[in-house]
């Protein structure tokens, strides 16, 4: 895909292809509360595992994993609530953006079609139906994770939060918070067409060529809402 | 490729529009109402999930990650270390032979076997696990408690876990006092080279790395009964959990 020289208006400004001009995809806010979860899921995960299987029982002491599992989980539930606070609106303005799906989404995630026909996938805003349901089903599965080991934890001081299925759950959630994450990974990492969003979740913005392939209606609307200021000055051509 | 949204009305904000459905937090919500269910009924689906698992994951895969269903704690750790050369169990308290056995006199104890299922008080279970080891009996035979011992006190490498039954209970036709496990000796992780197997009573009364036997006319508290737990830890019918 290409831009579109002769459009009028905001357009007239776009780089052409090649010349790097960047979009701004995600705030501080948002990078912050990334790689809070990130971190704070790893070391939950590490030492969840050395709680877990027996084969790792004496990489850790018992006590430490632990220590770090929980200590980890506080972390992360008042770092998401102190981002909450600190930055209502750009975060409120995330979750909106996570939480609707139009019929181009619907589109998105039932047009299996695609993928042997090789027909172009629907347009999409900032977020892709797949990555509004990841976010939704990965803050659903931690919401589990916080409930059930938090009855675990309170299971060992007042059998009346003690249930034969906490810890069972607490199991299942992991193997599908494991393959998400695996996932998530692959796309972040790995697979060419993707990978290039990284950039965003670590530098806040990425190429406006490759946004409009993956998020067209996005890059349209922040042209057509912001058409000054979306591109850094440094990326605007002379 | 045209551009598909050139006709697009600039002026419309784009969260507002009739054809938006907050899929989003149906879905967040939706998945947190069904982890809450699933506590409910995941100790009735464990089992067939396990099967399911069992058919899709190889065992030396499933083995190697989840240790075939177990759950390793230990209270003071590093967990012991058991050495065949200078490992003993004392057997002792209200006897009339107070016994320390040698590893070489332990192994060389006639055994029993059984199959029993193993469940924890934090809700995870193991099912059909074969056991090889020392019955009740044979320690009572050896060292013959007086009249009035009523109660066995169980000591592990690991100090201070410690952990008592009464006599009675002792000598139910399922304890047994394992050395292997799936028919092998009995790994670090499990106890080695001895722990106690009470298949009627949540593993916290199983005492690992075992290095003694009291025989006991006062009741004590174990380790885990110091911190709240129940004395008589029976399956289904302890702890708060009602089978």
């Amino acid at each position: 895909m290409t831009s579109t020289p002769g459009w009028a208006g905001p357009t007239a400004l776009m780089p052409e292809p090649g010349q790097n001009a960047r979009i701004h995809r995600f705030s501080g806010a948002e990078r912050t509360l990334h790689w809070l979860l990130a971190v704070t899921f790893f070391i939950m995960l590490g030492t969840g595992l050395a709680l877990f299987v027996p084969r790792l029982a004496d990489v850790m002491a018992r006590p430490v994993a632990k220590e770090w599992h929980v200590n980890a989980a506080l972390a992360l539930a008042a770092g998401v609530v102190a981002l909450f606070a600190a930055h209502w609106h750009r975060l409120r303005a995330t979750m909106r953006d996570l939480d609707r799906f139009d019929r181009d989404d619907a589109r998105w995630l039932f047009g299996w079609s695609r993928l042997w026909r090789r027909t172009p996938a629907p347009a999409q805003g900032r977020f892709n139906a797949g990555q509004k349901l990841n976010s939704a089903l990965i803050g659903g599965l931690m919401m589990i994770m916080f409930i059930t080991g938090g009855l675990l934890l309170l299971g060992e001081r007042n059998t009346r939060y003690r249930f034969a299925g906490t810890v069972i759950v607490h199991n299942w959630v992991t193997w599908i918070l494991i393959a998400l994450v695996i996932g998530h990974l692959y796309m972040a990492m790995i697979h060419s067409p993707t990978r290039h969003a990284m950039r965003g979740i670590v530098v806040g913005d990425v190429d406006r060529d490759w946004a409009r392939r993956h998020h067209e209606k996005w890059v349209d609307a922040d042209t057509a809402e912001r058409p000054a200021t979306s591109t850094p000055e440094s990326a605007l051509p002379k | 490729m045209d551009n598909p949204s050139k006709d697009r009305d600039p002026q419309v904000p784009r969260e507002i529009s009739r054809s938006d459905f907050p899929v989003g937090r149906a879905a967040f919500f939706g998945m947190i109402a069904a982890g809450i269910g699933a506590i409910a009924v995941a100790p009735s689906l464990s089992g067939k999930v396990n099967r399911a698992a069992a058919l899709a994951v190889p065992e030396s895969v499933s083995d190697a990650v989840s240790g075939g269903g177990w759950r390793i704690y230990n209270v003071a750790p590093p967990m012991p270390t058991f050495s065949p050369a200078t490992y003993a169990l004392e057997i002792g308290g209200l006897v009339e032979r107070p016994t320390t056995l040698t590893w070489p006199e332990v192994a060389a104890t006639p055994g029993d076997e059984q199959v029993s299922d193993f469940h924890c008080v934090t809700g995870w279970s193991v099912y059909d696990v074969a056991w090889e080891g020392l019955r009740p009996k044979a320690i009572v035979t050896m060292v013959k408690p007086r009249p009035n011992a009523r109660y066995v006190t169980f000591f592990s490498l690991e100090a201070p876990y410690v952990d008592q039954i009464t006599l009675d209970q002792f000598l139910l036709d399922d304890v047994l006092l394992a050395r292997t496990m799936d028919g092998r000796p009995l790994k670090r992780v499990h106890g080695s080279p001895l722990r106690v197997i009470i298949p009627q009573m949540y593993g916290y009364k199983g005492v690992k790395w075992l290095s003694g036997i009291r025989f006991d006319a006062e009741p004590g508290l174990g380790f885990w009964e110091q911190r709240g737990y129940d004395v008589n830890a029976w399956v289904g019918r302890s702890n708060g959990i009602d089978a």
